[in-house]
C-alpha cells in the first residue's frame, strides 16, 4: 500500500511542471486559431477582447491607437507611481526633500518620475485625441452611448489625477495649485456674498474644508490629496477602464461602417480548412460562447470576414505598448520632470501658470472663478456625456465627420469657433470689459457676463442654428464639438504663449517687463 | 383562517425576501451616511488669526509698511493706522505692488491703492484688517477679522 502510496506521489512530483502549466494555461499551447481562440475566450484578462475582430477595427485610421495607447499610459503610470511612492514622502516638510532625494539620490529615480510625469502628459493628450476620434467617426451612438459617458468619467479622472499628482511636489506650482482649486471649488461664495447673504450661507467654504481638511492649505491637504493620487482615483479608473473596454466587446467590436469589405484576404484565408493544422481539423467545435446585442459582426454576412484576434489584435496592442514605452522612455531620458522652488505661502509665481491642459481653463477663469472654473466646464462636461442622447440619428458608424456635409460643418464650424474664441480673448485685452466701461455696475453681472459665458452660449446658439439649417442633430453636435475644441485649443494657446505676468497679454515672452 | 379581516397580500416568502433587502439597503446607506462623515473635520488645528504687529512708533503717519510672511500691507497716516490683506478676493493668490495700486500674478485682477477692483475677475475689494493694541503697546492685526476701509486705529502713546 505505502509504496504505490509513494510511487504515486514520486511520479506526480516529476509531472508537476507539466501538471501545474497544464492547469494554469489550460488549452496548451497556443499554436492554433482554436487553441488561441479559447485562451482569449477564457482567460479572465484576455477576455476582455473578443476572440475575433474586424479587420476594419484593426486598420490605423480607425483608432490610431489611441485607446490603447491610453492604457498603456495607465499601466507605466501605474508601475513607475508605485516606484515613486518607495520614497515619496507626504509630510508637509519632507515632501519637497523626498522630490530632491529622488530626483539626485535615488537609483534610476530621476528617470523613473520624469517617465511617470512624460506618461501623464501624454495621457492627458491622447484622451483628448482619443475622445475626438470617437466623436468624428459617431461611435457614440447607439448601442455605445452609456459606454461614451464612461468615457466622459474617464476624462475627468484623467485630469483630476494629473491635478492631484502635480500638488504632490509641495513646489511653487504644487501649492499655488491647490489654492487656487480649493477656491475656484469654494466660489459659490461670490454669488452668495454679491446676492448680500449672511456668511453662514457660504457653501463654497464646507466644500472646501473637505478637500482641504482645514480652513487654510496645509499637511491635511497635501495628504488628502495623495491619498486621492495613489488610491481613490486610480482604483475608479481601474473599474471604469474594465467596463469600457468590456462593453466595446459587448457592444460588438469598434464601431464600422455596414458592409465593410474585408481588406483582409490574408487573414480570413488562414481559416479555411486547409490552412488549418491538421492535428486541430477534426477536434473543430462550434459553440454558443455568448450572446450580443444588437448587430454583431456576423449576421448577413461570411463569419470568416473577421480575423483572429490573437495574433491581430494582440500583435497591434503589444506595438502601440512598445511605442508608448519608447516615447516615454525617449521624453524621459532627454527632458527632466519640472520641479519649481519649494512652496512659499507668501509670493505666487508670476506668472503662476497650470500645466498646459489647465491653461484654457486659467483663461476663463481670469474672466470669472465661478463662470469659468466651476459652470462652464460642468457644462462642458454633462453637455457633452448628453451628446449620445440628444443625436440618435441612426447612420453608419465609423465614417470621419459623417461624410462630405459632416466635413463642409466641422470646417465652418471650426471656422465660427476660432473666430468666437480669439475675439473673447482680444475685446477684453484691447478695450476691457464691463468693470472699466461701467464701474458701478452690480457684481453679479460682472459674474455672470463675462467673454467665457458669452461664448459658450454663441457656440450653443451656433449648434442650434445648424440643426435647424441641416435637419440632423449629428450635425449639430459636430458644430458643437468643433467649436469647443477650437476654442480649447485658442484658449490653450493664448494661456500658454501669450499671458505674462499679472496675466497681462504680451505677443513675445521677450516683451515681459524685467524685475 | 376565514376569520381574517384584512388577508395578506404579500406571501411571507417574498415579505421576508423584500424585508431582507430592504434591511440590507438600509444599513447600507447608513454606513455610507456615517462613513461620508468622517472626512468632514471637527478641529481646526490652527494658527492664531491674531499676530502682533510690532510697536506703533515702527510705522511713522505717512508710510506704508509691507508685512511680507503675514501677506499684509500696513498703512500709516495721521488719521491713524490700518491693515490691508493682500490676498487677492479672487482666489487667493498674493497680489503684488504694481504702477496704479496692485495686481494679481495668477489671473491678472487689479486694485487701486485702496484695494479697490479696478480690473480683472475679482469679486471684491481686498479686505481691511482689525487693528487693535496689546497691553505692552503693539499693534495686533486680527486677519479674521474685516472693518471698513476708511477705518484707521488710533493707537495710545507708548514710550
Amino acid at each position: 500500500m505505502s509504496d504505490s502510496g509513494m510511487g504515486a506521489f514520486w511520479a506526480n512530483l516529476k509531472a508537476l511542471p507539466r501538471t501545474f502549466l497544464g492547469s494554469f494555461v489550460r488549452h496548451g499551447a497556443p499554436t492554433s486559431h482554436r487553441a488561441r481562440s479559447q485562451s482569449v475566450f477564457s482567460n479572465v484578462f484576455l477576455h476582455i477582447h473578443a476572440t475575433r475582430v474586424h479587420p476594419h477595427s484593426l486598420r490605423l485610421t480607425t483608432t490610431w491607437g489611441l485607446g490603447v495607447s491610453l492604457v498603456a499610459q495607465f499601466l507605466i503610470l501605474t508601475v513607475t507611481g508605485i516606484l515613486l511612492m518607495v520614497y515619496y514622502n507626504p509630510g508637509l516638510d519632507q515632501a519637497y526633500a523626498s522630490m530632491k532625494d529622488i530626483h539626485y539620490v535615488v537609483p534610476a529615480g530621476r528617470l523613473i518620475r520624469n517617465i511617470h510625469r512624460w506618461a501623464a502628459h501624454m495621457m492627458v493628450f491622447c484622451v483628448i485625441l482619443h475622445m475626438t476620434r470617437v466623436f468624428y467617426t459617431s461611435a457614440y451612438k447607439a448601442p455605445r452611448e452609456f459606454n461614451w459617458v464612461l468615457g466622459m468619467g474617464l476624462f475627468v479622472l484623467t485630469l483630476a489625477l494629473s491635478f492631484s499628482g502635480y500638488l504632490l511636489p509641495w513646489d511653487q506650482l504644487a501649492y499655488w495649485a491647490i489654492v487656487i482649486g480649493a477656491n475656484i471649488a469654494a466660489s459659490p461664495n461670490e454669488v452668495i456674498h454679491a446676492i448680500g447673504l449672511p456668511e453662514a450661507f457660504n457653501i463654497g467654504d464646507i466644500v472646501r474644508r473637505i478637500l482641504l481638511g482645514a480652513n487654510h492649505v496645509g499637511q491635511d491637504a497635501l495628504l488628502r490629496f495623495y491619498l486621492l493620487h495613489v488610491i481613490v482615483l486610480p482604483i475608479a479608473m481601474v473599474f471604469i477602464i474594465a467596463a469600457h473596454i468590456w462593453r466595446i466587446r459587448k457592444d460588438g467590436g469598434l464601431a464600422r461602417p455596414g458592409g465593410t469589405p474585408s481588406p483582409a484576404g490574408k487573414g480570413a484565408g488562414s481559416m479555411t480548412p486547409a490552412a488549418q493544422p491538421p492535428s486541430a481539423a477534426p477536434s473543430k467545435t462550434y459553440g454558443l460562447m455568448c450572446l450580443v446585442k444588437g448587430r454583431s459582426p456576423c449576421t448577413g454576412q461570411d463569419p470568416d470576414e473577421t480575423v483572429p484576434a490573437w495574433p491581430a489584435l494582440l500583435r497591434a496592442e503589444l506595438f502601440v505598448f512598445m511605442l508608448n514605452m519608447l516615447i516615454c522612455l525617449v521624453l524621459g531620458v532627454f527632458f527632466d520632470a519640472p520641479l519649481r522652488e519649494i512652496a512659499n505661502p507668501g509670493v505666487p509665481e508670476n506668472p503662476a501658470k497650470a500645466p498646459w491642459y489647465f491653461l484654457g481653463l486659467q483663461e476663463m477663469v481670469s474672466y470669472s472663478a465661478l463662470i469659468g472654473g466651476v459652470v462652464v466646464p460642468t457644462l462642458a462636461v454633462i453637455g457633452l456625456a448628453l451628446i449620445p442622447y440628444l443625436d440618435r440619428e441612426a447612420e453608419p458608424a465609423g465614417l470621419w465627420f459623417s461624410g462630405a456635409r459632416g466635413k463642409v460643418v466641422t470646417f465652418w464650424s471650426m471656422v465660427v469657433g476660432a473666430i468666437l474664441a480669439v475675439l473673447s480673448v482680444a475685446i477684453p485685452v484691447n478695450y476691457g470689459w464691463l468693470r472699466n466701461w461701467f464701474p458701478d455696475i452690480p457684481q453679479l453681472v460682472i459674474i455672470a457676463i463675462n467673454p467665457g459665458s458669452l461664448v459658450t452660449l454663441a457656440y450653443m446658439a451656433w449648434s442650434l442654428i445648424v440643426i435647424a439649417r441641416t435637419k440632423s442633430t449629428r450635425l449639430g453636435a459636430v458644430a458643437l464639438f468643433s467649436c469647443f475644441l477650437v476654442g480649447f485649443v485658442i484658449l490653450t494657446y493664448v494661456g500658454t504663449y501669450l499671458r505674462g505676468p499679472n496675466w497681462d497679454f504680451y505677443w513675445r515672452q521677450s516683451d515681459w517687463p524685467i524685475h | 383562517m376565514s376569520g381574517r379581516l384584512d388577508p395578506d397580500p404579500i406571501s411571507r416568502r417574498d415579505f421576508l425576501g423584500l424585508a431582507g433587502l430592504w434591511t440590507a439597503g438600509a444599513a447600507i446607506l447608513g454606513s455610507l451616511v456615517a462613513m461620508a462623515r468622517l472626512p468632514v473635520p471637527r478641529v481646526l488645528p490652527e494658527a492664531s488669526t491674531r499676530f502682533r504687529a510690532g510697536s506703533p512708533l515702527a510705522f511713522p503717519a505717512g508710510t506704508t509698511t509691507l508685512l511680507p510672511e503675514r501677506q499684509v500691507r500696513i498703512v500709516s497716516t495721521d488719521r491713524g493706522i490700518a491693515a490691508m490683506s493682500l490676498v487677492c478676493t479672487h482666489l487667493g493668490c498674493i497680489v503684488g505692488e504694481a504702477p496704479n495700486g496692485f495686481a494679481c500674478p495668477c489671473h491678472g485682477s487689479k486694485f487701486d491703492a485702496q484695494g479697490r477692483v479696478i480690473g480683472g475677475p475679482a469679486p471684491r475689494p481686498l479686505r481691511w484688517l482689525h487693528v487693535s493694541q496689546a497691553a505692552d503697546g503693539a499693534l495686533v492685526v486680527d486677519t479674521a477679522r474685516e472693518v471698513s476701509p476708511d477705518v484707521f486705529f488710533q493707537p495710545m502713546n507708548v514710550g
